[in-house]
């Protein structure tokens, strides 16, 4: 849909979303993302063509042998699947998968200040990883971390730099121990990013190393 | 490889009576091949015998309810069927919730267009190809990985697949998508 997104998700992502196998956090990032950016819609599509191709060649497990007329009497019971919807809902600013998560579009998250002007709402998943929109106000920083295992940002609105490049609105960031970044928010619109990971970041500062207990990052 | 072919475009054409005629006869055939499938894929992801079969019925129902989201231009039969399955498997193996993209889908109207279906569904056919055509490892890697078997840590996500060229393609119909849908 928009042409502007630059940073996009990995193979190894989309596989692993393909195949089924990430935890639920990174899975509702994906699943924004792909909701704004058709090439990595494309790019899923056929990780998900090879799944497609592993179940072709599987072997066969004889089903029981009532099992067909089962199968009927549960399509008899299930309701009628609802019609085609044409139109999409109206559109605000969160895709529909993360609007599922938020209970509604932006003005129905329920933020929790980080300190400043800085703020959190984390979002419920399984506890495997987690996920929580970030706000940060226009020309503020992140505080300084390095990670213990893998955190995937989205840009929703405004946009932010770090070391590794600048990210606009749909572009995704994926960072594993390697980096140790200060993502700083541009100028123009407050940024709101979706944020995954599946370790505690490692703040560097003073300050947020005293707020973390209680922030749950 | 033949059969195969002519296959790929089969089940393709079941789905449309499973959709179009809410035909049993056509369905018949679509769970005589899927089903058995459906639940070795169940049984490889670690379940057991009977919510296999459990949930291979209800993958199965899901195919005749949901055959008017089926789209050949995107998709063969057997991806469609594994995209079900593999929401079932998190679902009832792992208990966690899927989260999806926003659904694209054609207007109620849109018959799908023969030619572009029929190029998906060969490009669905040399990707099975190419994997059966993969080194034994290389293969059984990939397998384990859409079995389940593999944390996202653990994947490689070089397959050593040609994916290039099914992914054109995909990304040409979704053009074809958003255009009609403005």
């Amino acid at each position: 849909m928009s042409t502007t997104i630059t940073h996009h998700l990995t193979d190894a992502l989309l596989m692993s979303y393909a195949a089924g196998n990430l935890p639920e956090a990174f899975s509702l990032v994906v699943a924004t993302h792909i909701s704004m950016c058709d090439e990595c819609r494309a790019r899923l599509a056929s990780f998900e063509a090879v799944g497609g191709a592993v179940l072709e060649d599987a072997p066969e497990c004889a089903m029981s042998e009532d099992s067909f007329a089962a199968t009927m009497r549960l399509i008899a019971g299930m309701p009628a699947e609802a019609r085609i919807e044409a139109a999409p809902e109206t559109r605000g600013l969160f895709p529909k998968p993360l609007r599922d998560y938020v209970g509604g579009d932006v003005d129905a998250v329920q933020w929790r200040s980080l300190g400043g002007k800085l703020r959190q709402a984390v979002l419920p998943t399984a506890r495997d990883a987690s996920v929580r929109l970030l706000y940060i106000p226009a020309g503020a920083a992140m505080p300084d971390h390095g990670h213990a295992g893998m955190e995937l940002t989205m840009v929703l609105q405004g946009a932010f730099h770090d070391e590794d490049g600048y990210y606009g609105p749909g572009d995704v960031e994926v960072a594993n121990e390697d980096l140790k970044h200060t993502p700083v928010a541009a100028p123009g619109p407050d940024c709101i990013c979706l944020v995954a990971t599946d370790a505690p970041l490692k703040f560097s500062g003073l300050l947020p190393r005293i707020a973390q207990p209680f922030i749950g990052i | 490889m033949n059969q195969r072919q002519t296959s790929d475009a089969r089940w393709v054409r079941l789905v449309e009576r499973v959709r179009s005629d809410k035909d049993q006869a056509a369905f018949a055939e679509l769970f005589a091949h899927f089903a058995p499938r459906v639940k070795a894929f169940l049984m490889k992801s670690g379940a057991d015998s009977s919510l296999a079969e459990e949930c291979a019925q209800e993958v199965m129902a899901t195919v005749w309810h949901k055959a008017q989201l089926f789209d050949p231009e995107r998709a063969s039969v057997a991806t469609w069927v594994f995209t079900i399955a593999r929401n079932r498997r998190i679902d009832a193996l792992r208990k966690q919730r899927r989260p999806e993209p926003e659904d694209l889908t054609w207007g109620p109207e849109h018959e799908p267009d023969q030619s572009e279906t029929i190029a998906l569904q060969q490009e669905s056919e040399l990707l099975g190809r190419a994997l059966a055509a993969l080194p034994e490892n290389q293969r059984v890697l990939i397998e384990r990985a859409y079995f389940g078997e593999l944390s996202h840590s653990e994947i490689a996500a070089e397959t050593g697949l040609p994916l290039g060229t099914i992914k054109s393609r995909i990304r040409l119909a979704l053009e074809r998508l958003r255009q009609e849908m403005q």
